[in-house]
């Protein structure tokens, strides 16, 4: 401060450290590595296509290249009408999860958040058992009724979270994560009622519990794709206020940031990403805690970063955990992103440089 | 000169308690104000009403003519900056990542900061004397060096009006004086309006050309220095003996 007028007569300070040049570098790793597990994730299985092959099929449906055709129809079938929609899927529900648990924590300012922490998991899964349950079988939109009422129990359960925790007084963070610990708490009582009362069921509520892709198609992913997409873009727009909220509610405000606003419209985009991803895939967890924690350890804590890039990476980490699941033989995938991530969680906690409070 | 800053009969009341009382009061642009006063006496409640935070009970703010209530939060941030609490940060973020925060009301909705920014930026580094700190997490620094962080996220905000409650409270001697003279520099050279609040009635009176003494939610005294802290009113406002703070009248 006190060079302030001989730093005012020279020339502006550079300013180099702002002007990092690593996202880019980082969002192009992010997309080769996307790309290489893609093209994994449509070749290997169970039955393996060559990668050659699977490159023609790709090149041949997907960018309408005349290419010769070496591949069989049954080859075509596995890589065209299974893996890909899979593959899809996989990455739209790991882009939509990775989205959802950066604007959680963000919003909440918890590092502990994830995009269930509101209530949607239980809300999700106890609407799947009572799916199971009613003797109702039904088809919208190419789901089932499980589906259908996971979709909107995820929705019911934030939006009840949401109501309650306006009425209390006091910090309203505070307020809507103890409020969504507790419908969260309440939630699965019924679903444990339900499970114990569900019978022959209770194989199909442990696997939507577990989450997996085995049910994915072409026509399930065209209608929780876009919903995911555009919430996610739209989340992206306001990166802003996650980044305003960074410093607290109040510095938030003085920052520009509509805070009760904001608030409530990125809650509504997260919550409808994670219900839909959700609804196509159980409940997968880990990707949506891990992949932003793992970008801010690299990036830092701007929204304007962190959310693109756990998109690419939350996409990678789930068509590979996909594939590991297939691999081994169809286990749950969400078996899989907490027997992988968890322990890569932790030595990346371990070397960063300065640990998280809470 | 045009008032910039208006408060007219402000009352502003917590759960039915009033905090401010009938508060009105005139701060001309480039004019620089001390507010002080005794804990409780609706200093900070004041400084909120001010950053367009708190919904008066009755009367009303007005920056530059218009209430403010009737801004959007945007326009409000372009216009007056404040130095928050010291927050808890949830994630790990550089000294420079904070700083940078302070952009946020001018950035680019979708490609965010541009150049002009980031030297905005830079510069507030350097004046407020920060630069050694860059690269480090803002939750390792001491309290005193947050608050410097945090004054140079308001610096980089660049608004007309700078609101600070309590700059100096976990800053050493030298770096409260610093701080002063920045303050006075940023209101010499950008005509930055200043508006503090400030516990230390000799700093107030060394630096602040103007005091507003609050007591009990209302405007007590308000003028210069030697006017506002009277030995009496010393003795009465704040109960201590007024050769303490005699140093600042002398």
């Amino acid at each position: 401060m006190a060079h302030a007028s001989a730093l005012r007569a020279g020339a502006r300070p550079r300013a180099a450290y702002l002007r990092s040049r690593r996202p880019i570098a980082l969002a192009a790793a992010g997309i080769v590595a996307l790309v290489l597990v893609f093209v994994a994730g449509v070749a290997a299985g169970t039955v393996a296509v060559p990668i050659g092959e699977t490159a023609g099929i790709l090149a041949h449906r997907l960018l309408g290249l005349q290419v010769p055709v070496t591949w069989t129809p049954a080859q075509e079938t596995i890589v065209w009408d299974l893996r890909l929609p899979r593959v899809l899927t996989a990455m739209t529900v790991g882009v939509g999860l990775a989205v959802a648990g950066v604007t959680f924590q963000g919003l909440l300012r918890n590092p502990l958040a994830d995009p269930y922490v509101l209530g949607t998991a239980s809300g999700a899964a106890l609407g799947a058992a009572i799916a199971v349950i009613l003797p109702v079988r039904t088809v919208i939109l190419h789901f089932g009724l499980l589906n259908v009422l996971a979709f909107v129990g995820a929705l019911a359960a934030v939006t009840l979270v949401y109501r309650l925790a306006r009425m209390g007084a006091g910090g309203q963070t505070t307020s809507l994560l103890l409020t969504g610990y507790a419908v969260g708490s309440l939630l699965a009582a019924g679903l444990a009622m339900a499970m114990y009362l569900s019978g022959a069921g209770l194989r199909q509520i442990f696997t939507f519990l577990l989450g997996g892709f085995e049910a994915s198609s072409w026509e399930r992913l065209a209608a929780a794709a876009p919903l995911i997409a555009i919430t996610s873009i739209l989340i992206g727009l306001r990166a802003r206020s996650l980044n305003g909220l960074l410093l607290g509610e109040e510095a938030a405000a003085h920052l520009g940031v509509d805070v009760r606003r904001e608030r409530a419209i990125l809650l509504a985009l997260a919550s409808l990403a994670t219900a839909a991803a959700v609804a196509v895939s159980g409940l997968v967890g880990f990707v949506g805690l891990v992949a932003p924690h793992v970008v801010r350890l690299v990036v830092g804590p701007s929204a304007r970063l962190v959310l693109p890039l756990s998109a690419l990476l939350g996409a990678s980490l789930m068509v590979g955990a996909d594939l590991v699941a297939r691999l081994v033989g169809e286990i749950p995938v969400g078996v899989v992103t907490a027997l992988v991530g968890a322990p890569f969680f932790l030595v990346l906690l371990r070397r960063s440089r300065s640990g998280y409070e809470l | 000169m045009t008032a910039h800053l208006r408060l007219d009969h402000l009352t502003i009341a917590y759960r039915g308690r009033p905090a401010v009382r009938d508060v009105s009061l005139e701060i001309g642009a480039g004019e620089r104000v001390a507010l002080v006063g005794p804990n409780g006496a609706g200093k900070s409640t004041l400084l909120r009403a001010v950053a367009g935070l708190v919904e008066p009970a009755a009367g009303s703010v007005e920056l530059d003519g218009t209430p403010i209530g009737s801004l959007g939060r945007l326009a409000v941030a372009r216009r007056v900056g404040v130095v928050p609490q010291l927050p808890v940060l949830p994630f790990a973020t550089t000294v420079e990542q904070v700083v940078a925060l302070g952009r946020l009301p001018h950035e680019h909705p979708i490609r965010g900061l541009r150049p002009v920014d980031r030297s905005i930026i830079a510069e507030a580094i350097e004046r407020v004397g920060v630069g050694h700190l860059l690269g480090r997490d803002a939750r390792e620094l001491s309290l005193g060096e947050r608050q410097l962080v945090l004054l140079a996220m308001a610096v980089a905000q660049a608004a007309p009006i700078l609101i600070l409650d309590e700059p100096t409270v976990h800053l050493d001697l030298r770096h409260q004086v610093e701080v002063m003279d920045l303050l006075a520099d940023l209101n010499a050279r950008e005509g930055t309006t200043i508006l503090a609040v400030l516990h230390d009635l000799r700093l107030a009176a060394h630096f602040f050309p103007r005091l507003v003494l609050l007591d009990g939610g209302s405007v007590v005294a308000d003028g210069a220095p030697t006017e506002v802290l009277s030995p009496d009113r010393i003795r009465d406002v704040f109960g201590v003996d007024p050769e303490l703070v005699a140093l600042a009248t002398a």
